[in-house]
């Protein structure tokens, strides 16, 4: 059963007008431009306890990424590959419109979304966290608190999850008489690529990047897109009740992958000068 | 229980390095979370945990509503990353204890018949754990609630303290926690001189309750002037403020 949402954030009809006609005019109520992200910064290894780490701020979305590695059985049909998981949870102390409990649909779906463009850009090379083929391998698990809403979760969590992964550190792990033994070496984890999400909405006939709160109250449509370091687009996923036609796709699918090599320079530098 | 190596070595100094009663490196910020009505990120030693606190609000479901005094729901949960070995985010029975105690904790230094029908929700997410996570926890939950505005009697501070080798100590810390010989929390209104939590894990003769009894107030007592210090440097700038 899926049911409406119930409390969420309220903007009356005149800021909806006022943001509207805004929009036409191609200007925000933040001022920002329609293609213009809200500013991004990253702080890595914040969860000294955790594998690797990132806690993400873009614009006042803030989410925070742990990576956690432990071994298990491989997952049914991929006896040859490490396990990947990638959960998301968004807290109470998130937003007034946030209540304790299992996760909405919308949670749900952020977490799926995320967890897509980590795995289908194979981000991590998973033939490469393998013990025992078909017995033990790698689990890695990368959870995602949401610490503050301010719209655009989809790609903040992306970011994060993508910061912790590609600058964690992993355990070595070997087998001994059948036995996992953690060796207390670590080594860098097999990254391929960085995929980047970049989440568009549409406002009446307007499209925009990254919306804050504000702006998803009013969206009629969002489109995901996952692209990977060569430009390819590796997932996507259309949400809520209105449409995109052909062009708008196209066109999104463009900017996509313009803004998202923008900001897979920025998180190269977050990454690279983080450690 | 039972202790396998000495946790104190000839010099007093404990196994992080501090003497017996020394807090560990405590950094309060204030009003960290933007949409909460009031919040704070306490870190405790290697603690780093957030309380952040909505309301006066609405009650829902509505039956919950007290017609003369305003009702108090409070969670404390530890995020999958934060221990060693990653939790289940679902919540564990030893959270559900530890959001029960430190509601009641927080409870009586808050003036509830201030607003009735409404809540309060005090929501604290342990992001990093290490031992003592419920002291930082109501610590930073007080801190939250003055600074969401609510009407408070005190603040509530708190600090443990525990024995540890033969000798009393506060603010016990992991290691010492698991393998130390008692562990006691202790949540105190440092002006009213009231004790809000007391719990006690391991044995104590009476004598060493009551010294323990003392560190672990005295503690609160330091735990105060920096939450005192954190809400002052938002409110009044930086003079009185943290040190970097």
């Amino acid at each position: 059963m899926s049911l409406s949402k119930k409390s969420t954030i309220i903007v009356e009809n005149l800021r909806k007008k006022q943001m509207r006609e805004s929009i036409s005019a191609g200007k925000r109520l933040d001022e920002r431009s329609l293609d213009e992200t809200r500013s991004l910064e990253i702080e890595l290894d914040v969860i000294k306890k955790a594998n690797g780490s990132a806690w993400v701020k873009l614009g006042n979305t803030e989410v925070v990424a742990g990576v956690k590695v432990e071994t298990g059985e491989p997952f049914e049909g991929l006896e040859n590959s490490g396990a990947l998981i990638i959960t998301a949870e968004v807290l109470p102390i998130a937003s007034p419109h946030i209540e304790p409990g299992p996760p909405d649909e919308e949670t749900i779906e952020l977490a799926r979304v995320v967890d897509r463009g980590v795995r289908e850009s194979e981000m991590l090379d998973l033939s490469k966290l393998v013990l025992i083929p078909g017995k033990i391998v790698y689990t890695i698990f990368v959870d995602c608190s949401v610490l503050n809403v301010d719209g655009n979760l989809l790609d903040a969590t992306s970011y994060a999850v993508v910061s912790a992964l590609a600058s964690c550190k992993l355990p070595v792990f070997e087998i001994k008489d059948d036995k996992v033994i953690d060796t207390g070496k670590t080594q860098e984890p097999p990254i391929t690529t960085i995929p980047v999400s970049v989440t568009t909405v549409k406002i009446g006939d307007n499209l925009l990047l990254d919306p804050n709160a504000e702006e998803e109250a009013c969206m009629d449509a969002r489109l995901t897109i996952t692209t990977n370091s060569k430009g390819s687009i590796v997932a996507m996923q259309k949400g809520l009740k209105g449409y995109f036609t052909l062009d708008e796709v196209k066109g999104t699918a463009d900017k996509a992958r313009i803004k998202g090599e923008e900001i897979r320079l920025k998180l190269r530098e977050w990454i690279g000068t983080g450690k | 229980m039972v202790q396998s190596r000495s946790l104190i070595n000839e010099s007093g100094k404990r196994s992080d390095g501090r003497i017996i009663d020394e807090l560990r490196e405590v950094r309060i910020k204030v009003g960290i979370i933007r949409n909460a009505d009031g919040s704070a990120l306490i870190e405790f030693g290697k603690n780093k945990i957030i309380a952040a606190v909505y309301g006066p609000r609405e009650v829902h479901p509505k039956h919950m509503a007290q017609s003369d005094r305003c009702v108090i729901r409070c969670r404390y949960h530890m995020s999958p990353f934060s221990t060693d070995t990653r939790k289940s985010p679902a919540p564990s029975r030893r959270e559900t204890e530890i959001s029960k105690v430190i509601r009641e904790a927080l409870e009586p230094a808050l003036i509830l018949e201030d607003y009735p029908r409404a809540a309060i929700d005090v929501f604290i997410e342990v992001l990093q754990a290490d031992g003592g996570s419920r002291c930082a926890g109501i610590t930073a939950a007080s801190v939250a609630l003055a600074d969401a505005g609510i009407n408070m009697r005190d603040m509530v501070s708190a600090c443990a303290a525990g024995k540890v080798d033969d000798k009393i100590v506060i603010d016990i810390n992991d290691t010492e926690d698991k393998e130390g010989k008692a562990d006691m929390p202790v949540a105190y209104m440092p002006n009213l001189k009231k004790i809000t939590l007391l719990q006690l894990d391991g044995e104590l003769s009476p004598t060493e309750f009551n010294t323990c009894l003392d560190e672990a107030i005295r503690g609160c007592l330091k735990v105060y002037e920096i939450q005192r210090s954190s809400l002052m440097e938002k409110y009044f700038g930086n003079e009185k403020g943290l040190k970097e």
